[in-house]
C-alpha cells in the first residue's frame, strides 16, 4: 500500500507512543498527506497495522472531520463560516469562490481540481475571514484576495 | 502600578523569534536551569502561590490542579502532562501566537512543569488544522533538544523528558480534557463520565496533569521571578499577565497582551482602535462563544477577569472577545452559534445531542422570518433541558449564549413572528 519510505516513517510515530494505539491518529493523517482521503484500504491497513479493528479505525475517521472519506478535488477548499468569519463578511468569500467555481459548500468543480466546504472556526479569528487550501491558512481575505489565490493555484 | 511588560509575547515581532538562538539570547531556559536544581515540590508550592489560574477557559487554580496528582508512593505509575493546545473555542486564537512565534516558551514551561509534576512524557495536543504551528513545534523540540534542554538527563540533572506533538482531526470537542485523552489514545472524542478525574485515572489510566498553552508559558517566569512578582500583576485572586484576542468589530482586531483585569473599554479603544468604521458598540461576547452576551452598556463597564466577569453575569473563559457592531442582527449570531454548537456536538447525550439540533431548527426558522409566538417559550424550555444534563460542558456551552441572545435581544426575534412583527433597525 505505501514505499518503504513511509512505512519507517510509519514505523517512527508508533515507536513514539507509550501506546501503538495513539499512533492512530498521526498515521490516518500521513494516509491522507499521501493519498489525498483515507481510503477504506487504507483504513484496514492502519487497523493490521495497528492490531485494532477496523470499526475502531472507521470510528476515529467519521468522527474527525479532517479525514476525508471519500476523495475530494486536487486542492480543498476549507471556509470558516463561524460567527467571527461571518461579522468579517465571510458570505461575500463565498460568492465570490461560486462565481469563479461555479461550486458551493460540498461540491467539487467537474474537472476535479477544487473542492469546497464549509467548516466550523478555524483559530484565527483576528485575521477573519479565514480559509484553508490544503493545510495553508489565507486569512484577511477579500474577493480580490481570493481571486489572487485561485489564480496561483495549478 | 509599574508600566506592565509583556512577558507571554516578549519576542514576538523580533526576527525569528520562534528559534532556540533568539530565545536563549533573550534569556529563554534560565527557569529550566534554576528548576532542575530546585524541589519538584517546592516548584508546586510557587506555582500555587502565584495564583495562576487556567488560561484556557475555566480559570482552575493551576498549582491546586497540580496537587491533585497521588503520591508516587501510593500510586506508582507512570505520570504524563498533556498541554491542551486544541484551541477551538469561537473568537480563541491566542495559542497561536505562542506556538507560532514563542514556542521555545512554551517547552520551557512543559519542562519545568513536567518536572515538577516527576512527568518524563509530555504530549502537546494541537489542533490538526494547526499544521504549520504543528511543524514549527517540532523543530523547536529537536533544536532544544540538540542543546541539551530536552531528552535524556538535562543538564546534567538525571531527569528525562520527552515531548510529543500530536495533532488532531478537526474536533471541537477534544478541547475538553477528557475527550482529549480519549482522542489522544485514538479514539473518538468521547468526554469521560467525571470522577474519577484526569489527576488520578487520565491518559492510559494513569495519573495526569492537562494545562493550556498559555497557562505552561506562565510557568517559566513564576519560576524566575518568583511567585509575589507574578501575584502583583492583576487583580486579587485573578493574576498575572493575559493574553486578549480581539476579533468581530474592531479596527485593529488581534492578540493583546496586557495585566489580568484591563477595563474592556481601555482594551476595545487603546488596543484595538475603537469599534471599526466609526461605528457604535451594540454588543460583546467577553470570553469565546460559549460566554453569554453583555450589551454596549455592560460591556463599557466590565473589566476582563474572571471574578468581575462572572459578577457581570458572564465568563471570562478564554478571553476570546468578539466585538458586534450596531448593524448586527442578534438572530443571526444566534443561529450561527447554535449552528456551530450542533455540529461539534459529539452525540453521546441526548440533551445535548437533540437538544442543539432542535435549537438551530428552530432560530433558524427565525432567521427565515418564521418564527412562531411560542419559540420562545420552546427555546428557553430546551435550553432548560441541556442544563447540567450531560457528561461535558458542551451542552452548557451551547445553551447559556442561547438564553443570553434570547433574553437580551428578544424584540429581535420577536419582530421574526409573522404578524407581530415591529420594525427593528439595531438598536
Amino acid at each position: 500500500m505505501f514505499s518503504d519510505e513511509i512505512l519507517k516513517e510509519v514505523d517512527a510515530i508508533v515507536a513514539k507512543y507509550p501506546d501503538p494505539r495513539s499512533a492512530l491518529m498521526p498515521i490516518l493523517h500521513l494516509a491522507q498527506r499521501e493519498l489525498g482521503w483515507v481510503s477504506p484500504e487504507a483504513q484496514e491497513w492502519a487497523a493490521e497495522r495497528l492490531e485494532l479493528t477496523p470499526a475502531m479505525v472507521m470510528g476515529v475517521t467519521t468522527f474527525y472531520t479532517m479525514y476525508n472519506t471519500a476523495p475530494v478535488g486536487k486542492h480543498l477548499l476549507q471556509l470558516c463560516r463561524t460567527l467571527s468569519c461571518e461579522l468579517r463578511d465571510s458570505p461575500s468569500i463565498r460568492e465570490r469562490i461560486k462565481e469563479r467555481l461555479g461550486i458551493g459548500p460540498g461540491e467539487t468543480t467537474e474537472d476535479g481540481r477544487f473542492t469546497l466546504v464549509e467548516v466550523e472556526c478555524l483559530g484565527a479569528c483576528g485575521t477573519a475571514p479565514a480559509m484553508m487550501v490544503g493545510e495553508d491558512y489565507h486569512e484577511n481575505l477579500t474577493p480580490e484576495r481570493v481571486d489572487e489565490i485561485l489564480n496561483s493555484l495549478s | 502600578m509599574a508600566a506592565f511588560e509583556p512577558v507571554l509575547t516578549r519576542v514576538v515581532g523580533m526576527d525569528d523569534s520562534h528559534t532556540l538562538p533568539v530565545y536563549e539570547r533573550e534569556g529563554g531556559y534560565q527557569a529550566l536551569r534554576q528548576a532542575l536544581k530546585s524541589d519538584p515540590a517546592s516548584i508546586v508550592e510557587t506555582v500555587k502561590e502565584s495564583g495562576l489560574r487556567g488560561r484556557g477557559g475555566a480559570g482552575f487554580p493551576c498549582g491546586m490542579k497540580w496537587g491533585f496528582l497521588p503520591d508516587p508512593a501510593q500510586n506508582p505509575k507512570p505520570r504524563y502532562l498533556v498541554c491542551n493546545a486544541d484551541e477551538s473555542e469561537p473568537g480563541t486564537f491566542k495559542d497561536r501566537v505562542i506556538l507560532r512565534d514563542n514556542p521555545h516558551l512554551l517547552l520551557e514551561g512543559c519542562a519545568v512543569s513536567s518536572f515538577a509534576l516527576g512527568a518524563h512524557h509530555c504530549f502537546i495536543y494541537i489542533r490538526g488544522e494547526y499544521a504549520a504551528e504543528a511543524r514549527i513545534l517540532e523543530r523547536a523540540i529537536a533544536e532544544a533538544k540538540e542543546a541539551g534542554h530536552l531528552g535524556t538527563n538535562i543538564h546534567g540533572s538525571g531527569f528525562d523528558l520527552e515531548i510529543i506533538v500530536h495533532r488532531g482531526g478537526g474536533a471541537y470537542i477534544c478541547g475538553e480534557e477528557t475527550a482529549l485523552l480519549e482522542s489522544l489514545e485514538g479514539k473518538r472524542g468521547y468526554p469521560r463520565i467525571k470522577p474519577p478525574f484526569p489527576a488520578v485515572v487520565g491518559l492510559y489510566g494513569c495519573p495526569t496533569v492537562i494545562n493550556n498553552v498559555e497557562t505552561l508559558a506562565c510557568v517559566p517566569s513564576i519560576i524566575e521571578r518568583g511567585a509575589e512578582w507574578f501575584a502583583a500583576i492583576g487583580p486579587d485572586r485573578n493574576t498575572g499577565p493575559k493574553l486578549y484576542c480581539v476579533s468581530g468589530h474592531v479596527e485593529r482586531p488581534g492578540v493583546y497582551e496586557g495585566p489580568m483585569g484591563m477595563p474592556f473599554a481601555e482594551l476595545l479603544e487603546e488596543h484595538c482602535g475603537g469599534v471599526w468604521k466609526g461605528r457604535k458598540l451594540k454588543a460583546m461576547v467577553p470570553g469565546g462563544s460559549s460566554t453569554p452576551v453583555l450589551t454596549a452598556e455592560e460591556a463599557m463597564g466590565v473589566n476582563m477577569d474572571f471574578d468581575s466577569l462572572a459578577t457581570a453575569g458572564s465568563m471570562f473563559g478564554s478571553a476570546a472577545t468578539i466585538v458586534m457592531d450596531e448593524t448586527v442582527d442578534m438572530v443571526q449570531v444566534a443561529f450561527n452559534l447554535i449552528r456551530f454548537y450542533h455540529h461539534e456536538s459529539c452525540g453521546q447525550c441526548t440533551p445535548c445531542r437533540e437538544g442543539c439540533g432542535w435549537l438551530e431548527k428552530i432560530i433558524g426558522r427565525f432567521t427565515e422570518g418564521r418564527g412562531r409566538r411560542e419559540d420562545l417559550d420552546t427555546i428557553l424550555d430546551i435550553c432548560d433541558n441541556i442544563a447540567f444534563k450531560t457528561v461535558c460542558p458542551l451542552g452548557d456551552a451551547a445553551r447559556m449564549p442561547i438564553e443570553s441572545y434570547v433574553k437580551k435581544y428578544r424584540h429581535e426575534f420577536e419582530a421574526r413572528i409573522p404578524g407581530a412583527a415591529v420594525a427593528v433597525k439595531g438598536e
